[in-house]
């Protein structure tokens, strides 16, 4: 199958280095992703794979390397504190196309569900309120809590905020979606209904890049799996393959260990 | 107990309210604007303005009101010919303006703290998501930082209101006849000082109550998030039916 589009990847991520002070934690990340993939990061604890996934839309700024969205380069310039973003107006209209879905929810306290789902395409993309609110509303019908549109986010249980957050990510119409590990903070009988919704959105083929310690949602869901060990890429592949032959020992320890 | 006499007091210290008020009010509101630029000085990214708002933070927070006022009222009158070649005797001449001048420029350090404590609060996740979402600069601050910091520093601020309220009474050692200023004024001719303080002490006390509830209206109302639930389906509920 040859598709022109394709060859443009939605995300590529070159020669990617993160250091906090002395402490290298990422060093030298490669890879891209194409549309429709549905890529899961796995790693234990300090293998930098949220720092990974927060260089992807600039909540960190790599220290070398490069980040292009849908073959546009995030321009950075040197300050005074290291690299920041060059264009504040680029940056934004970037961001727009990578949301995010943080562990901890990161609602808007001051606002209504609703609200919040509709903030930033009204503000930030200048669309239609009306249109917006139509669009809002469906994607909390979608993720299950439209009797929840007026409530804040305080009065919700955590998956309920989890799946607001998901819709409130969805609402800027995403090129690609970041899952920045969405079921860890959450009690283990509401980790089943956040995960639902992320299949739902991985068969209706989003891009997606999660950071995860569902090693069910790896292997059944996503269809490439990125190991990342002490800041670099030990293992690429197909969940299949790399699940059932893998070819790096640390790996296969991971997996042992993680059921 | 001389109840005519308390009463006449009473309405006659009732004349005073609206200087009180005034001064209160008019040096709240030029010292809150001065308090956000302090602030925003505070919080830049050059040195040198958070070193001059520390200063002036420093300076104005550790003198009495009272030395400022006098300072303000009877030592920039050493300065008229300047002054005068500025334009600005007019304003300096008057003892009201001496007094908004220095419950301002009071006010305006203490209110600067309490709106930096305010933006030091807000949640590091809540502006990171909206980062995210594309927000950055003034749209970053008007939509998330700043309403989630007003509604955290509300509670403190309302106290530094009722300060202000008491802090006029000091405008009456520079000739100031609001509450404090008739209440001094009458001790003199009647030297009926408990009763005469005693009431007045009730207007200030009553002024403040109404700014009390006041204030606790404004909180209750911003943070319909801080309410339990049934209050916010009752409202959805009310606005959908």
């Amino acid at each position: 199958m040859l598709e022109i589009a394709s060859t443009t990847p939605v995300v590529s991520v070159r020669n990617l280095r993160k250091s906090f002070g002395a402490l290298e934690v990422l060093k030298g990340i490669s890879f891209d992703a194409q549309g429709g993939e549905v890529i899961s990061v796995l790693g234990s604890s300090g293998s930098g794979k949220s720092t990974m996934l927060r260089c992807v839309n600039m909540l960190e700024v790599p220290t070398e390397g490069e980040i292009r969205i849908e073959g546009e380069a995030i321009r950075l310039k040197s300050g005074r504190y290291g690299r920041q973003p060059a264009d504040p107006k680029q940056l934004s209209r970037l961001c727009t196309k990578v949301a995010m879905v943080f562990q901890s929810f990161n609602l808007w306290s001051h606002m209504t569900i609703l609200e919040n789902v509709m903030e930033a395409p009204v503000h930030v993309q200048k669309r239609p309120k009306a249109e917006c609110r139509e669009e809002a509303l469906e994607l909390l019908a979608k993720v299950g809590i439209a009797d929840k549109r007026d409530y804040y986010p305080t009065h919700l249980s955590g998956g309920q905020q989890q799946r607001a957050a998901i819709a409130r990510a969805l609402a800027m119409r995403p090129k690609v979606m970041l899952f920045d590990e969405p079921t860890s903070a959450l009690d283990p009988e509401l980790v089943g209904e956040v995960l639902r919704v992320m299949r739902a959105l991985a068969d209706e083929g989003r891009t997606m890049l999660v950071v995860t310690h569902e090693m069910g949602f790896a292997r059944d869901v996503s269809n490439r799996v990125i190991f990342l060990h002490k800041g670099q890429i030990e293992e690429d592949g197909d969940p299949s393959d790399v699940f059932t032959a893998p070819r790096s020992e640390r790996f296969r320890k991971f997996i042992s260990s993680h059921g | 107990m001389d109840f005519t006499f308390l009463w006449e007091t009473f309405l006659h210290l009732l004349s005073g309210v609206p200087l009180t008020l005034n001064l209160a009010l008019v040096s709240t509101a030029l010292g809150a604007m001065l308090a956000v630029l302090l602030t925003a000085m505070r919080m830049s990214a050059l040195p040198p303005l958070g070193w001059a708002s520390q200063f002036y933070v420093f300076v104005f927070r550790g003198t009495p009101l009272l030395v400022q006022m006098f300072v303000i009222y009877y030592g920039l009158g050493q300065f008229r010919p300047v002054l005068q070649s500025w334009g600005l005797w007019a304003f300096f001449r008057e003892p009201y303006w001496c007094a908004i001048f220095a419950l301002s420029l009071n006010t305006a350090a203490y209110a600067s703290e309490i709106l930096r404590g305010g933006l030091q609060a807000v949640p590091h996740q809540q502006v990171e998501a909206a980062r995210a979402s594309g927000m950055w600069g003034f749209l970053l601050y008007r939509r998330i930082i700043l309403p989630i910091a007003m509604r955290q520093a509300l509670p403190a601020y309302g106290s530094e209101i009722i300060l202000m309220v008491k802090a006029t009474s000091l405008a009456s050692v520079i000739t100031m006849l609001e509450v404090t200023g008739l209440a001094a004024k009458l001790i003199s001719q009647s030297y009926r000082a408990v009763e005469v303080f005693v009431v007045a002490g009730i207007i200030y006390l009553a002024l403040n109550f109404a700014i009390t509830r006041l204030v606790a209206f404004i909180e209750w109302w911003m943070s319909p998030h801080l309410r339990p639930v049934q209050t916010a389906s009752s409202g959805a509920a009310l606005q959908h039916a």
